[in-house]
């Protein structure tokens, strides 16, 4: 296990610095991305239920501060595949939506391929490839086809490329079938499959899947999981996931960080996740095996429901 | 700049894809026209023919502004962007290396030429074949025809331009219902939409040059049917050219003050 605690450690300094030599000098392992130390607080309006309250909150509003993030660090390699694990609320999306440049922290840095994600968002943006498994990227009124053409005029992506990786792509997630109907006549599975593939038509570096197999059945995460095992075979593309579903970490991570209440807990190998579940565990527990039971229980003790 | 062509481009593609709603807004709007024609015809009778528009420059007048109706309407404004900006999902649009304000204003400047380019051929052909009053007439001149598609030009420029601010507004506020409500009544009524504007009184026409409404519909619209002729134009063509400066630079600050604080809603 790496540190369990996310107090700015003079270690997590030390990996910064080096990641940031490593980088300079152009080194093949370098750390991809380094975040340290970030902070992020959401401003929420809360009141009390009925109309009076309502009213009230017309003129005077209570606000309480959420800290999505507090004080996370962690650095992730090139060529990895890492699982970002939580329940509900425990900053896992806020943390991609820093990653990827849509969101800035309030305090902390953040350093991918030795770029800040939100300076300069647009020349960023050009090697990350991001799909947020409950948000569409593609138009809805027209074939997937010409979403596609969008995005490479989108990508400044040359002609004989797109060709090489549509037919790629195409063949890999099966979507002979599905390029020319509209997006809206899609079921789940083929539009997430169309989706994965518009993320990667530009050959991102890095690529961000936010919970990418939800409401999928059976075999379409299957399909989904068996892709992006071989797209980091293939490419080397680091891959960063969100999800609830364990068996998709099992699939296809080889290390989990587990967030919760907006700090991170927990970052190792599966295995080690379950050593520390084991470690939690009282007396009167079952010993349940299968992951969902494992995690809920760790959730529990952890408390960070 | 093909980036933005391909936007644009895409919206004419998808506009296009609606034949049923072409179909059903063609019989609106001929309808419409007919209904506006015999209305002013009402008026210039009960006023014993002294309007501040001569009767075939009205005509003309109502069946341009029903032809390229959806250049200029800001009530119908895309509401997918609208969405995107409430629901969270323009977390997309800002993970593409484009700035999403030309991305959006080449997104709405394609949705209204495709959608115009399909309505206002058969509305025109309408208009060129009604009975002799309530006939459509030609430009009184080439030049003045030339001169009309530059104003239209701008004029479109100018309530894109306009949307764009009411979009960047709702980066503010968590409804886009107010701003949209208050903004796109105001210009319907004041760019001359409803009632022309030379049937407004002296004073708040006077009132209305200092404002950006003026100089949308209004402009091209008179100057194809002649009421707006010779020394007239070239201030005016100025002013369009002003006002298009403002509201984009208007537009673009609002974005990047917006692009520092936006705050994506849902999970």
């Amino acid at each position: 296990m790496r540190n369990r605690q996310s107090q700015t450690s003079i270690s997590d300094r030390m990996e910064y610095w080096l990641s940031k030599a490593c980088f300079l000098a152009g080194k093949e392992e370098f750390q991809l991305i380094v975040f340290q130390d970030v902070c992020k607080t959401y401003r929420v309006a809360r009141r009390e239920a009925g109309f009076v309250n309502a009213a009230k909150s017309l003129f005077k509003r209570e606000y309480c501060m959420i800290h999505a993030i507090n004080h996370i660090s962690f650095s992730i390699n090139d060529g990895e595949m890492v699982g970002l694990l939580g329940p509900n609320g425990a900053g896992k999306s806020s943390t991609i939506k820093i990653l990827s440049g849509i969101l800035t922290p309030d305090s902390g840095t953040c350093l991918v391929n030795g770029q800040t994600p939100w300076k300069n968002r647009k020349a960023y943006v050009q090697q990350i490839g991001v799909v947020f498994g409950q948000r569409s990227q593609l138009w809805w009124d027209i074939p997937v086809i010409d979403s596609f053409g969008l995005l490479q005029a989108i990508y400044s992506i040359p002609a004989s490329k797109y060709r090489d990786k549509l037919d790629e792509l195409t063949q890999l997630l099966h979507l002979e079938e599905l390029l020319r109907t509209p997006t809206r006549q899609l079921s789940l599975g083929q539009r997430m499959r169309c989706e994965i593939a518009a993320s990667l038509l530009h050959e991102p570096k890095l690529l961000f899947l936010d919970e990418p197999t939800i409401g999928l059945d059976a075999v379409s995460k299957i399909a989904v999981r068996d892709f992006i095992k071989k797209i980091n075979e293939e490419h080397k593309t680091t891959v960063i996931l969100t999800t609830h579903d364990m068996q998709d970490i099992e699939a296809i991570t080889n290390r989990v960080i587990l967030i919760g209440r907006g700090r991170k807990l927990i970052d190792g190998t599966l295995d080690d996740l379950r050593l520390e579940a084991d470690s939690l565990t009282t007396q009167n527990d079952t010993g349940e095996t299968d992951l969902d039971h494992i995690m809920a229980g760790l959730y529990e003790k952890l408390n960070i429901l | 700049m093909y980036t933005y062509y391909s936007f644009f481009k895409l919206r004419f593609a998808t506009g296009m894809q609606y034949r049923m709603a072409s179909v059903t807004a063609l019989t609106t709007q001929l309808i419409w026209g007919i209904m506006e024609c015999l209305a002013y015809r009402a008026i210039a009778e009960a006023s014993g023919g002294s309007l501040p528009m001569d009767y075939t420059s009205i005509v003309t007048y109502i069946w341009l502004k029903e032809a390229l109706l959806v250049l200029f309407n800001t009530w119908a404004a895309d509401n997918d962007l609208f969405g995107m900006i409430t629901s969270g999902d323009i977390a997309y649009e800002l993970c593409r290396p484009v700035s999403i304000y030309s991305m959006w204003f080449s997104r709405i400047t394609g949705a209204r030429t495709a959608e115009a380019v399909m309505r206002c051929i058969p509305v025109l052909l309408g208009a060129f074949l009604m009975p002799k009053p309530y006939r459509m007439t030609l430009p009184v001149s080439g030049v003045s025809f030339l001169l009309f598609l530059l104003t239209l030009f701008l004029a479109l420029g100018i309530t894109v331009t306009f949307c764009m601010i009411v979009y960047m507004l709702c980066f503010y506020t968590i409804s886009p219902q107010g701003w949209r409500m208050v903004l796109t009544g105001a210009v319907d009524f004041l760019s001359g939409n409803i009632i022309p504007l030379p049937f407004f009184p002296e004073k708040y026409r006077f009132l209305l040059e200092f404002s950006p409404f003026t100089y949308m519909q209004n402009i091209p619209f008179r100057i194809y049917s002649g009421d707006l002729a010779g020394a007239e134009i070239a201030p005016c063509i100025a002013k369009q050219i002003l006002w298009l400066v403002i509201l984009l630079s208007g537009g673009v600050v609002l974005w990047k003050l917006a692009e520092k604080r936006i705050v994506l809603q849902g999970g």
